[in-house]
């Protein structure tokens, strides 16, 4: 037993010694990328796992980093599981990672305290805790460049337009099949708010996690009911499965809609020809005719670095994961400028999140004019409720079915805020935020 | 030769009762808290208490929990997660509802809804056995989570159906939240942890484990002796589901910070009894080994695999790592169907002997 501690004790030290902060070059930056090629969720992880990856490596590629400053990163899987998340953040935060994306909402909201104590930024592209957009409460937290509120209001919008206006929308009625976990609950109560607004009427269908892969059950009511239009809040397994058994059902495909992370393209081509007029609302468009993604074409997938198939290059989830590389590398850049600092730590970097603008001329620089709209995040407004646009389904990919419109964010913004200050107080003592933003 | 009792008489009833009757396993367990109390707190960083420690020790409580209804009591359950969940939504409810009581006292309370809930689901017990039981509990399993989901007064209406975890002080010093510092959070998991295991070694010498294990080995001639299967049953269940609902209040307040229902799915309880298989059904020191196996040695080859120069992507790392889980299970069930427990009680009798064969 004297023999077995010691080996512990041994252990154990060697074990912090193996998470100390590696030794980074003088002029590198460390972000770890939390994804999941794994599980269940994988079938949606991957794509985005390599848009971000590929983004990062073309970066480093092109233009040796940062104005100079190498990204150094590596992946973290967390198999979309909440315990793998923790032990994710924290070997993240034993390397001083610049900036946590969590690319899950559980573990969203698991970090989303800690952020401010550990003073790490955290970034959640459109996903995770919508109240997190108000700025004054949650410092270390983004969301741009939309809250799922804003994406549902955007659904309801665009049915309203496609019945004529929004007082059709009046006895009509709204099927709503979502993933019964926090990120298919969420949009629940601005539904319901909607649905008494506007008068429709809405019908629930909860998938849960386990279930994902059976959702006949849930179908057969759809068939039922007769819902009008439909509105998908599903990830990973689940949204193929949805559209197969819609195309199996015959439901038309032109009235279902799905929330930008139901816009897979491995998804829609499950439902087959059948699957054609398939929706998804969404913050990019798709392609791989842009500059900056012929460049990860030339440097990274042409030259054997990357995991990505290059069938994949410019798919919807892929390009998903380019714009949240995106949004760090630039605000990496503007970090850099707002602090002077060329090697730029945690703290500059919400700085730099704080202070990101990408107009349409930085756009067309970046190389990607046209793929996401220009957005700013505000110290107010860690979101920015900035404009979104509908796909359809064409049978081989997707393409807009709208122009940009904006969400409502009228309807968003008060029930966001009651939502936050909720927060701060069942999370008491929240702490304040340190510096006030400017009036 | 060093780890042999002879010369140690006992001379009182006493010392003849004791937990650890040999010199020799008093001052390894002597040292073994030694070491937890003083060298792991200074040595471990954040990560290692944080990701490792904490929750190692929480679900090594949660294994005691199912250990005493499966490894005791031979009552099949694949309710664990559902039972952790009531104590971690329980202890959320208390602490919401009673802000001024101390966190410590609200965990040792949760665990008793969870016994309720333990006892509830336990009647099936009383008129089905072995696999027919664990459907129940797999039933019990199932209601519990539905419940976490639908129940939205359970998570106080949060429109992310998460539960999450304010600051809380014990003498002053904040354990939970945020804010909590790794040592502070690691030396109140330790507490309770040891405590937990010290009443159950008891509990189990006693009247009341001796009449678990009596209906484990042989419900009809335990019944016939005057063991009534009623209560021995409901208290296995009580008891385990009381230690599974206090470790799971601790997994969300001293470990994951915040929680949405997946966390407490079928998964969390295969988890758990794996461990308990792994560690040896019915075994105290088992349930510390078989966390240890299925939580600590994922991540240290999930560290160690790239350190060694594998330099393969993490996704790569991570199904490496679940292979050489999966084959090291299959390894030490081979070779000792009872679990690492009886792996180590050989050990011990062959030093005993050691240096020769047998004695």
């Amino acid at each position: 037993m004297n023999m077995n501690s010691m080996l512990a004790g041994t252990l154990l030290a060697g074990l912090a010694a193996s998470f100390a902060a590696p030794a980074l070059a003088a002029d590198s930056v460390y972000i770890q990328l939390p994804t999941y090629r794994t599980g269940p969720y994988a079938g949606s992880g991957i794509a985005i796992a390599n848009g971000m990856s590929d983004y990062l490596k073309m970066i480093n590629a092109r233009d040796g980093g940062v104005n100079g400053v190498k990204i150094e990163f590596d992946e973290c899987e967390t198999g979309y599981d909440t315990q793998k998340g923790v032990e994710c953040y924290e070997q993240a935060k034993a390397k001083n990672t610049l900036v946590f994306n969590p690319w899950s909402t559980g573990i969203t909201l698991q970090v989303i305290p800690k952020s401010s104590v550990d003073k790490i930024p955290v970034l959640s592209m459109a996903y995770g805790l919508s109240a997190a957009a108000d700025g004054t409460t949650f410092p270390w937290v983004f969301n741009p460049p939309d809250t799922y509120w804003d994406a549902l209001s955007g659904i309801i919008k665009y049915i309203g337009e496609q019945e004529g206006g929004m007082e059709n929308l009046d006895g009509k009625t709204i099927g709503y099949i979502f993933l019964d976990a926090g990120y298919g609950r969420e949009p629940i109560p601005l539904l319901e708010d909607l649905a008494s607004e506007y008068g429709f009427e809405v019908k629930q269908y909860p998938v849960a996690g386990k279930e994902m892969q059976n959702q006949s059950s849930q179908w057969l009511s759809v068939r039922r009911d007769r819902p009008d239009y439909m509105i998908m809040w599903g990830w990973g397994a689940m949204n193929p499965t949805a559209i197969k058994e819609a195309v199996k059902n015959r439901f038309d495909m032109s009235k279902f809609i799905g929330v930008w992370w139901a816009g897979g393209d491995d998804d829609a081509r499950a439902g087959g020809a059948g699957a054609k007029g398939y929706k998804a609302i969404s913050f990019n468009n798709v392609g791989a005719d842009y500059p900056a993604l012929q460049d990860i074409k030339k440097l990274v997938i042409d030259a054997d670095n990357s995991e990505t198939p290059e069938s994949q290059l410019g798919e919807n989830l892929y390009n998903k994961g380019v714009a949240n590389a995106v949004y760090m590398v630039e605000a990496i850049r503007t970090a850099q400028e707002e602090t002077g600092k060329t090697v730029i730590n945690a703290e500059d970097m919400r700085v730099g999140l704080e202070n990101l603008e990408l107009d349409e001329a930085r756009l067309e620089e970046i190389g990607l004019k046209g793929m996401i709209s220009p957005m700013k995040i505000t110290c107010k407004n860690h979101s920015g409720h900035n404009p979104i646009f509908v796909q359809e389904w064409d049978g081989e990919k997707y393409t807009p079915a709208s122009d940009w419109f904006e969400p409502m964010t009228e309807k968003v913004t008060p029930i966001l805020m009651e939502a936050s200050k909720e927060y701060a107080t069942s999370n008491a003592p929240w702490p304040e935020r340190e510096e006030p933003c400017p009036e | 030769m060093f780890y042999r009792e002879t010369g140690q008489f006992k001379t009182s009833y006493t010392a003849d009762q004791q937990i650890f009757p040999i010199r020799q396993d008093r001052i390894g367990v002597a040292i073994i808290l030694a070491v937890a109390l003083l060298v792991v707190p200074f040595v471990a960083n954040e990560f290692v208490l944080s990701a490792i420690v904490i929750p190692f020790l929480v679900l090594a409580l949660a294994t005691i929990g199912l250990n005493i209804l499966t490894g005791y009591a031979g009552q099949l359950s694949l309710g664990t997660g559902g039972f952790m969940g009531v104590g971690a939504y329980a202890c959320y409810k208390l602490v919401t509802i009673f802000p001024d009581v101390n966190v410590i006292i609200h965990i040792l309370l949760s665990g008793f809804f969870a016994a309720a809930v333990g006892v509830v689901f336990g009647l099936p017990s009383l008129r089905i056995k072995g696999l027919y039981l664990a459907v129940t509990t797999l039933a019990a399993q199932f209601f519990l989570e539905w419940c976490f989901i639908r129940i939205p007064w359970l998570y106080n209406y949060n429109p992310s159906a998460a539960i999450e975890v304010p600051g809380k002080t014990l003498f002053g010093v904040l354990i939970t939240g945020p804010a909590a510092s790794g040592v502070a959070r690691y030396f109140v998991v330790l507490a309770i942890v040891i405590g937990m295991t010290l009443l159950m070694k008891n509990l189990i010498r006693g009247r009341i484990g001796r009449q678990w294990m009596m209906i484990r080995d042989m419900d009809i001639a335990a019944e016939l002796m005057g063991v009534r299967p009623l209560i021995a049953k409901l208290s296995a269940f009580a008891v385990s589901s009381y230690i599974c609902g206090v470790a799971g209040a601790m997994f969300v307040f001293f470990y994951l910070g915040a929680s949405e229902p997946a966390v407490f799915s079928i998964t969390l309880s295969f988890q758990i009894l794996f461990m308990a298989i792994i560690g040896g059904l019915g075994s105290l020191v088992g349930s510390f080994f078989g966390a240890a196996f299925i939580w600590i040695l994922p991540i240290l080859l999930r560290v160690w695999l790239p350190a060694m120069g594998f330099d393969i992507g993490a996704e790569a790392i991570f199904q490496m790592a679940q292979i050489i889980i999966g084959a090291l299970i299959i390894f030490f069930l081979i070779v000792e169907p009872h679990g690492l427990a009886r792996l180590w009680a050989i050990g011990k009798e062959k030093l005993r002997v050691w240096p020769f064969p047998y004695a």
